[in-house]
């Protein structure tokens, strides 16, 4: 454009602020079809809490429960496995639990209600895959000659000890998760819920 | 042509330009008569395109994107997939044809790239072009990634759990982000059913909006050649470039040969190795998606191992945010640091072939630390593979960020005034 054409200034002025309606209008639109990207009502609904019966639960032994689609682990641990909490104490991230992985009530050496029960979300906190337990101790575990035993995740090597605590520089940057829980009974755990929220 | 087809095309010709575009684009279209090998790329690219949207077309047909159970206790989309497998008169070998093409596409892509590389197809005044397909091969990572979800076995759900997480490690809306990509708390139904939207609707149009741009850029401004010269310098006294062919028939011929080669080798594997030893179907993905169980091994098909090698390589935390994060930019930067190539090599000439011993030796290393991480990409880590594929992470990027020194450091040829 030359320099000596006159601009309309009034047709500018009706050009920009009907184009910043438009603008502001398609932004509107654009509102549902996001919103209909987020999680359903019934997705959100989906998080009933689960009620577990731990009864056959032998020392040692782990089960798997789904609770909102993730696995959730009851883990009875032995003596031997509580003991270890001590050794890895120094070799965990976050030996105290500072983080807010776990409701108020599990933020102790076991990270659990009852020591040996430990009830945690199995779900690496690195990128979200499923670790596998190796509580064989020492070289049989293929880890490490000093391994306490603990978990491994798969994806990115995160090791986690007998509590959930991630080992040091590891990829994961925080402890499993551990979930709302109560116990209904002796025997009876009700994952989801804890009656406090 | 008779009088009756010539009056059909006036009329045509009228109201569309279809004669003009043919000569544009085809039968007046010059390109250099020196194209090699390398040159088959291109054009495969956009029949293994055109092969994935056909075989697409019919899988929709059958595929039924459903995570619940059907009454025998299998995932309905994992049991469609067999069902095409099985009992779709001709199904397996669509079905082949499309999971093979998907790595096809990839191969295709990467010896398109690496040919770009070679001969400085990038540089003025070719950098949109490079852009775009820069863009085209983010759109198909995407694609790829969104098509894996699908088949609902195990690699596929644990493959797009991990993904997915990664942008949970975004600071302050990352998780949230995560959660809206999803659709659900966890990888779920939800998800199943947009990647399925995305994978057959939303990418593919994106993808052939920015491969009709790439042509169209490549159109207006004529291809480069393996001498890295410009043909539209010296013309004839009718204004045609005197190294230039027109695309139809000497192109469309050789591409043909081209065509013939690739089609050779594709049917050969969509028969008789259609899961390419577990690297372009993993075995895992045979297996039901099972989300309380992931598999002892995750490693993603192998044309993402390269830029998995770097997310992996990044282990330090840095400015107070986990080194999960910084993976999720290094592997980002990875893909991205492509497009910035026409303006990070300063080389006074374009192609391979006038470049110095210099530039020769660096993209070879290039190329072999690329290699390196894509293999270790598939392999459990280790601390030693950690520290080798930090290595090569480190080559990686110093190959772009240094080119700017490098490539006038390089001593270089004289360049022909003309193709040679």
């Amino acid at each position: 454009m030359s320099v000596d054409q006159k601009v309309d200034g009034s047709r500018r002025q009706l050009l920009l602020v009907t184009s910043a309606a438009g603008g502001v209008a398609a932004a509107a639109a654009a509102v549902p079809f996001v919103a209909s990207l987020t999680p359903s009502e019934r997705a959100k609904a989906a998080g009933a809490p689960v009620e577990v019966d731990i009864g056959k639960l032998a020392p040692g032994e782990m089960m798997t429960v789904e609770w909102r689609g993730k696995p959730v682990w009851i883990i009875n641990r032995t003596k031997e496995m509580l003991d270890s909490l001590k050794k890895t104490e120094g070799e965990v991230s976050d030996p105290n639990s500072d983080k807010p992985m776990q409701p108020e009530y599990a933020k102790n050496e076991t990270r659990s209600i009852k020591p040996e029960i430990l009830v945690a979300v199995g779900i690496c906190t690195h990128l979200g895959c499923s670790p596998s337990d190796k509580f064989k101790t020492g070289a049989d575990s293929g880890i490490a000659a000093d391994w306490p035993g603990g978990f491994l995740c798969p994806c990115h090597g995160s090791t986690f000890d007998m509590a959930g605590r991630v080992y040091k520089s590891k990829p994961a940057p925080d402890n499993l998760e551990i979930p709302p829980h109560k116990y209904l009974s002796d025997a009876k755990i009700l994952i989801g819920e804890d009656g406090k929220a | 042509m008779s009088k009756n087809s010539q009056s059909v095309m006036d009329w045509i010709d009228a109201r569309f330009p279809l004669t003009s575009s043919i000569k544009g684009h085809l039968t007046e279209y010059y390109a250099p008569k020196n194209f090699n090998f390398w040159y088959f790329f291109g054009s495969l690219a956009l029949l293994v395109l055109v092969l994935q949207i056909v075989t697409g077309i019919f899988l929709v047909m059958h595929y039924k994107p459903d995570a619940s159970l059907n009454a025998a206790g299998v995932p309905v989309a994992f049991a469609s997939v067999e069902y095409i497998m099985r009992d779709v008169p001709g199904g397996w070998l669509i079905r082949y044809m499309h999971s093979t093409g998907a790595s096809a596409f990839f191969i295709v892509v990467y010896l398109h790239m690496f040919r770009g590389l070679l001969y400085g197809s990038y540089r003025k005044p070719r950098e949109l072009i490079w852009v775009f397909g820069t863009l085209i091969f983010l759109a198909l990572m995407a694609e790829a990634f969104m098509g894996y979800l699908l088949p609902w076995g195990q690699m596929s759900f644990w493959g797009a759990q991990v993904i997915v997480n990664l942008f949970s490690a975004i600071p302050v809306i990352g998780p949230d982000l995560s959660v809206v990509i999803r659709g659900d708390f966890v990888v779920s139904d939800a998800t199943l059913n947009r990647f399925f939207s995305f994978h057959v609707i939303a990418v593919p149009l994106i993808l052939i909006g920015l491969v009709a741009a790439h042509i169209v850029a490549l159109h207006e401004v004529g291809s480069n050649n393996p001498d890295g010269v410009e043909i539209k310098k010296k013309k004839d006294a009718r204004g045609i470039p005197l190294d230039g062919i027109p695309f139809h028939p000497y192109y469309t011929v050789k591409d043909i040969v081209g065509v013939v080669g690739f089609l050779i080798v594709f049917s050969f594997i969509v028969f008789f190795a259609p899961e390419g030893g577990g690297y372009f179907l993993e075995f895992n993905n045979f297996i039901p998606a099972d989300p309380l169980k992931t598999p002892p091994h995750i490693a993603p098909v192998w044309y993402f191992t390269p830029f998995y090698s770097i997310l992996r390589a990044v282990t330090y935390p840095l400015f107070g945010i986990d080194a999960k994060f910084w993976g999720v930019v290094a592997m980002g930067a990875a893909v991205v640091i492509i497009a910035f190539l026409p303006w990070l090599d300063r080389s006074p000439v374009k192609s391979i072939r006038y470049k110095g011993g210099l530039f020769k030796i660096i993209l070879a290393v290039f190329v072999i630390s690329f290699f390196i991480l894509g293999y270790l990409g598939v392999l459990p880590p280790t601390p030693g593979r950690t520290l080798v594929s930090q290595i090569c992470s480190v080559i990686y990027f110093a190959f772009f960020l240094l080119m700017p020194v490098y490539s006038k450091m390089d001593k270089t040829k004289p360049v022909p005034e003309r193709v040679s």
